[in-house]
């Protein structure tokens, strides 16, 4: 995609930016101002609704850098965010440690987790490793519930939320805000990751791993690094998920959740990053939608409506994406974008 | 002894009913290497198309066994023809991801239609018992034996002796060779749906008759997954062993090792941790081929 006549790359540095034109920092510049400005004019079931979206945004990016880049299919994804949810959890709660501290441990734990059940991958791939990762989150699940000693097992734990300073981030708009700082900083990050040496073995790997390694790329360190960053994303993600309720359980992490965050890669586009942010906008709003819609449906239809109404809604909308937009809504941003930077003409001048 | 005996033909009923599901994806697998994760929810539905037939119309067995398989092939041929031809050629987590969101609307719609409520239909099929000294065989074991062994003798027999058949054992094989030899693959890709779906119904019916039928029935069908990586994923006589050797090996396992175990439930996770064994130590399973991969 290029940039109107005047934005001009001169060097490497120039060609890498991120952000070229003032333009582009200026929307930078409008929508952290608008992200500032939500609690001011939001209810707090939307600030809520964002709060879940922001903590989907930073699961979606570790997702999107082992899936999306590394071409290392994972569904056992929720389980990583367990790890992380619970070492939070246990550190704060029973230990009393900050939640400043616990969090970079759960990030950890999460990671060396993810280590540990991604050694599968470096014999493995696509519906073996996908096989794995199922079983590695029914695994870490019935772990959680063994050790009840520690994690109070079926019954949960009471988690304290997070301090900075004096103040306790007890508010829907103050957690707003810790949220929306690690969302963007996970994006920041992601950004940067796929730029470096690592990123581009990610991507060689997924493009085809065997051509990689004859090119040189040690296959296991690679994929091993891909497997600790996506788990570590997904650890953060899990300990702000618990922290933002006052509650770790089980329940709070489902298998199911972890096909939903690869449909959210799958509806965004996968190996994009705006896709991811954009694949976890959107599934979260509908299911808000469903949420509103399956009360509604369920007084009108049968009781059991609203339960088959969420069901059918995320089926259908990744068969529908699977079917005629399989390169996600990123990849159709860009076209429309295309069409009226184009327009009147159909097509872009040849490379 | 007795325990050991009875938890191991317990567990062997357990174990036929993964190896009717692993069967049904075996066959999707062999034909078009697509991954069908929804093959428990065939199963699923073919328990509720059961109660719907046998109790809510009242119809005898034989006319609910022709209904359940017509319903059976239409929905095989549906869901290849909607959902997975337009699919050909796409990546394999696609493929995968198509399964799965099918097996969400499936349950969806199960939701909706039955009220996702625990229904049963005891006594309306015939069953069988059998005891043995002091173990008795429960009836799902013999029945589900039956089902599959039966299943399997036809398919071999399909795959070994029919055109289709061997078409079908050559797509698998190289499908652009297939195609230039004048052999419709679609023709292929939809035959193996509708087998697969038949088979999970039919299991799916024989099965309502004897435990009843439930939503959760579906998720039998994630660990059956442990049975076909087990036997070998393209291999049928291995989804057999594979599903008896699970079956038992979880049931007895769960039998001695649950009470020390604080939380118990072993027998929820042995198929994953049995799973991940298999896939590191032996990824291709007892009996399936090894393929050698190119650049």
């Amino acid at each position: 995609m290029g940039f109107g006549s005047g934005a001009f790359r001169e060097n490497y540095g120039q060609d890498m930016a991120l952000l070229r034109t003032r333009r582009q920092w200026g929307l930078l510049a409008i929508f952290f101002v608008f992200l500032l400005a939500c609690p001011l004019f939001c209810s707090d079931r939307v600030l809520t609704i964002m709060t879940m979206i922001g903590i989907a945004i930073i699961s979606v990016h570790g997702l999107n850098i082992l899936t999306g880049y590394c071409g290392q299919i994972s569904m056992g994804h929720v389980g990583f965010m367990a790890v992380g949810a619970y070492v939070s959890a246990i550190l704060t709660a029973k230990l009393g440690w900050s939640f400043w501290t616990a969090l970079p441990c759960a990030a950890l734990a999460s990671g060396l987790a993810g280590l540990v059940f991604g050694l599968p991958s470096l014999k493995i791939k696509g519906f073996y490793l996908i096989m794995a990762t199922i079983a590695s989150h029914f695994i870490i699940i019935w772990l959680i519930l063994q050790l009840r000693s520690i994690t109070g097992g079926a019954d949960g734990l009471a988690v304290p939320k997070p301090q900075l300073g004096g103040l306790v981030l007890n508010s829907k708009a103050s957690y707003f805000y810790l949220v929306m700082v690690f969302a963007c900083l996970a994006t920041l990050l992601s950004l940067n990751i796929i730029r470096t040496r690592a990123g581009r073995a990610f991507v060689a790997i997924r493009d085809n791993d065997l051509a990689a390694e004859v090119m040189g790329i040690n296959l296991w360190s690679y994929k091993l690094q891909a497997f600790f960053i996506g788990c570590v994303y997904a650890g953060v993600a899990g300990s702000l998920l618990v922290h933002y309720y006052g509650f770790a359980s089980v329940d709070q992490f489902p298998f199911m959740d972890s096909v939903w965050y690869l449909g959210m890669l799958i509806v965004g586009g996968m190996g994009s990053i705006p896709g991811a942010i954009l694949g976890a906008v959107s599934l979260r709003l509908l299911d808000e939608l469903v949420t509103i819609a399956g009360p509604i449906l369920s007084a009108a239809v049968a009781a059991q409506a609203a339960a088959s109404l969420a069901l059918i809604s995320r089926g259908l909308v990744i068969i529908l994406f699977l079917i005629f937009e399989p390169r996600g809504l990123d990849h159709r941003w860009e076209m429309i974008k295309a069409y009226f930077k184009l327009w009147p003409f159909s097509h872009e001048e040849g490379e | 002894m007795t325990f050991f005996l009875q938890l191991a033909v317990t567990g062997m009923a357990l174990g036929m009913v993964y190896a009717l599901i692993a069967i049904g994806f075996v066959i999707i697998l062999k034909c078009s290497n697509a991954f069908n994760i929804a093959q428990g929810h065939f199963v699923m539905i073919g328990g509720y198309l059961g109660y719907t037939f046998l109790v809510t119309f009242g119809l005898p067995i034989w006319a609910t066994l022709i209904l359940a398989v017509v319903t059976a092939t239409l929905m095989g041929l549906l869901i290849e023809r909607l959902a997975l031809r337009p699919l050909v050629g796409q990546p394999e987590l696609a493929v995968i991801m198509m399964t799965i969101a099918l097996a969400t609307v499936l349950e969806g719609l199960a939701t909706l239609i039955w009220g996702g409520e625990y229904k049963t239909y005891h006594g309306l099929l015939p069953t069988l018992t059998l005891k043995v000294g002091q173990i008795s065989v429960p009836p799902e074991s013999l029945i589900g034996l039956l089902v599959s062994l039966v299943a399997v003798t036809l398919l071999l027999l399909l795959f070994r002796y029919t055109k289709i058949g061997l078409a079908m054992r050559a797509t698998a094989e190289d499908l652009q060779v297939v195609q230039s030899f004048g052999i419709k693959a679609t023709t292929v890709y939809a035959v193996s749906w509708v087998i697969s779906s038949i088979v999970g119904v039919v299991g799916g019916i024989l099965l309502g008759g004897v435990s009843g039928v439930m939503i959760p029935l579906a998720e039998i069908g994630l660990k059956a997954f442990a049975v076909v990586l087990l036997g070998g994923v393209n291999s049928i006589g291995g989804a057999i062993v594979g599903g008896i050797i699970l079956g038992v090996s979880e049931n007895v396992a769960a039998g001695y090792l649950d009470p020390l175990l604080p939380g118990g439930g072993l027998a929820q996770i042995f198929p994953f941790i049995l799973m991940l064994i298999v896939l590191i130590f032996k990824p291709h399973g007892l009996f399936g081929l090894v393929r050698i991969e190119r650049i």
